[in-house]
């Protein structure tokens, strides 16, 4: 009876992997046949698409340019988020709810809406500190932080913050010691998690960047798009191959690095 | 182990402490001597937690002052403070061992590697715990974490030790084999500790004072054999220990109580109605005898086996009243026998109202 519902169950677990596994693999694997397909009907496969992207600079630039800004926003919004959230968890817990409104409110404003926003602002920050494209960063710091907010939420949730931090302040900690000795290394995976989804938001972001003119990944994708669709579909295969990859590697960095076991 | 620090004096100067309108402490005033073990007692919300808070700096005093070694340390954030504090909540870093937490502390205070680890080893290996350096908090139990705690707070040489209920989630056994633990520990080590508890037996137990709280103050300090034997009010009599509320009358220094007069505690007290507040251990039980109707005869509703001694329940009619008595006493008391009891002449306190708030 037992052995039979087990069987069920894995069989039904093999069945969702396996449709949820064609349901993200189908359409990479269109995309990656569409990059390699020769010029004419029956001509060979061939990487030259892929070869080629290095040739395209302004993408290249565009890769290179989001890279630095999903750093630059990872850094920042946590650089940010970690210090405030441990503060209003420990000495304004009446906040909590309005900071964690204030977080929400980038995911319920259109994207075009933010733009409409951020645009006389990045006027004033071109004319009188910087028109860098990392200076997207403010901007991409605000969009990210529903996402860089829940999954700290959830890492602070799962630990005593008071005790802990009241415990090493009583043992003579600073407040940065006690964040940067006692609260980050135990909300790692958290930290990891809320990094990962900056960097995928980063890299997949394309409105901000477009209207206000800066030639990020995305940008620079459709726009060699419209001259070479080859070589764009290249480039998004490997964005996506590398977001995945990055979350692999997060899931096994995040992993507890010791094997735990509960006393009995 | 020797003495990591000489003990140190310690000062609570008319401290007091509001909460959005409702006040936790009022005017506490205790002064600790050097190397004492001062058990707060009380009930929850009485403030005995805030107490300790504010010593610690974990929260700032709204009037007063925390002095301790002569200096005033009321506006001293709680990094600078150096006391070492267990609390009531596991409190180990999940991401060291064991060793690692309690060198933790000696790593901030800047105590060299060689000296940190071997104070680290001497103080798990004083709370009993050497086999354990390289465990993590999860592969340890609720006591051995705690001795852990109590290892890293002592491991600074702290000028105060503060234990916030560390016993409290931990179950029976444990607790009473670790209370005697950190009473050892504490006489080893000389430190001046501040214990907080509303478990009154683990008061008793450990403290060479006992200061027993209630709505932001202290009603009574003192050894725990006083607390118990002579408390100082009617709060203090009621919640250490079992008593029993008997309606009796105050007349020229005595309280006469269903037919039998007793000496009273103050015995200016006023006279008229009062509640007599008698110790079950002052209520002897009689089953053989003459057993007609009188003002101390009724019917055992329960007896409890409690080891060397027995509680006995025993109904008069219009109140019941606990005795306690050697268990080798009860004999063929039962539920249901027919017995007398007797009123020890002990001085007894009273309260004057139902709910024994104040003496008058």
């Amino acid at each position: 009876m037992i052995r039979a519902r087990r069987a069920k169950l894995r069989l039904f677990r093999i069945v969702t992997f396996l449709l949820f596994g064609a349901f993200f693999i189908v359409p990479i694997y269109a995309m990656f046949e569409f990059s390699t397909r020769g010029n004419g009907e029956n001509a060979p496969r061939t990487l030259d698409n892929w070869k080629a992207i290095g040739t395209y600079p302004d993408m290249v630039a565009g890769i290179v340019n989001s890279l630095e800004l999903a750093v630059i926003t990872s850094i920042a919004s946590l650089v940010v988020l970690v210090p405030t959230m441990v503060w209003v968890r420990l000495r304004l817990p009446r906040l909590r709810r309005v900071i964690e409104l204030i977080s929400l409110l980038p995911l319920t404003i259109p994207a075009i809406v933010l733009v409409v926003g951020f645009s006389p602002m990045y006027q004033w920050m071109g004319n009188n500190f910087s028109d860098s494209i990392l200076t997207l960063s403010f901007a991409y710091a605000i969009l990210v932080l529903p996402y860089a907010y829940r999954a700290l939420d959830a890492g602070l949730a799962a630990i005593d913050v008071k005790t802990l931090s009241e415990a090493a302040r009583s043992l003579g900690a600073g407040w940065p010691t006690v964040i940067w000795r006692v609260i980050v290394p135990n909300i790692s995976s958290a930290l990891l998690n809320a990094a990962l989804l900056s960097v995928a938001l980063v890299l997949g972001e394309y409105t901000i960047a477009n209207n206000l003119l800066y030639p990020n990944l995305q940008v620079s994708l459709v726009s060699l798009g419209r001259t070479n669709a080859g070589v764009s579909i290249a480039v998004a295969v490997a964005s996506l191959l590398f977001a995945f990859a990055l979350l692999i590697a997060i899931s096994f960095v995040g992993r507890p690095r010791r094997m735990r076991s509960e006393v009995a | 182990m020797s003495t990591t620090r000489p003990g140190i004096e310690v000062r609570l100067e008319n401290l007091s402490r509001r909460y959005s309108g409702v006040t936790a402490l009022d005017g506490l005033n205790l002064t600790m001597a050097p190397g004492e073990l001062v058990a707060l007692l009380g009930p929850s919300g009485c403030g005995k937690t805030t107490a300790l808070r504010l010593v610690a700096g974990l929260e700032d005093a709204d009037g007063g002052r925390v002095v301790i070694g002569g200096q005033d340390v009321t506006n001293v954030p709680a990094n600078k403070r150096e006391i070492g504090m267990v609390f009531q909540a596991y409190s180990l870093f999940p991401h060291m061992t064991a060793m690692q937490n309690v060198e933790f502390g000696m790593q901030l205070h800047e105590v060299g590697v060689a000296e940190r680890r071997k104070r680290a080893v001497d103080m798990l290996d004083l709370v009993g715990l050497s086999a354990h350096v390289n465990k993590y908090a999860n592969q340890m139990s609720g006591g051995q974490q705690q001795r852990v705690a109590l290892a890293r707070a002592l491991a600074i040489e702290p000028k105060v030790l503060l234990l916030d209920e560390p016993l409290s989630a931990l179950d029976a056994r444990v607790r009473a084999r670790l209370r005697d633990e950190i009473r050892r520990v504490q006489l080893e080590v000389g430190t001046t500790t501040l214990f907080v508890t509303h478990d009154q037996e683990e008061a008793l137990a450990i403290a060479d004072r006992v200061g027993v709280m209630n709505a932001g103050h202290i009603e009574q300090l003192g050894p725990p054999t006083a607390i118990y034997s002579r408390p100082a009010t009617p709060f203090v009599a009621e919640f250490v220990g079992l008593t029993n509320r008997l309606a009796g009358v105050v007349r020229g220094g005595e309280v006469e109580v269903r037919g039998k007069r007793l000496p009273l505690v103050k015995p200016d007290s006023t006279e008229g109605p009062a509640i007599a507040l008698v110790r079950p251990e002052a209520v002897s039980v009689a089953a053989d005898g003459d057993m007609s109707a009188g003002p101390l005869v009724g019917s055992v509703i329960s007896t409890v086996f409690l080891g060397a001694t027995s509680r006995v329940t025993v109904d008069l009619g219009d109140i019941t009243v606990l005795a306690q008595l050697p268990t080798s006493e009860v004999g063929a008391i039962t539920t249901g026998t027919k017995v007398r009891l007797s009123l020890r002449t002990d001085p007894v306190l009273i309260a004057r109202d139902e709910k024994a708030a104040t003496e008058a």
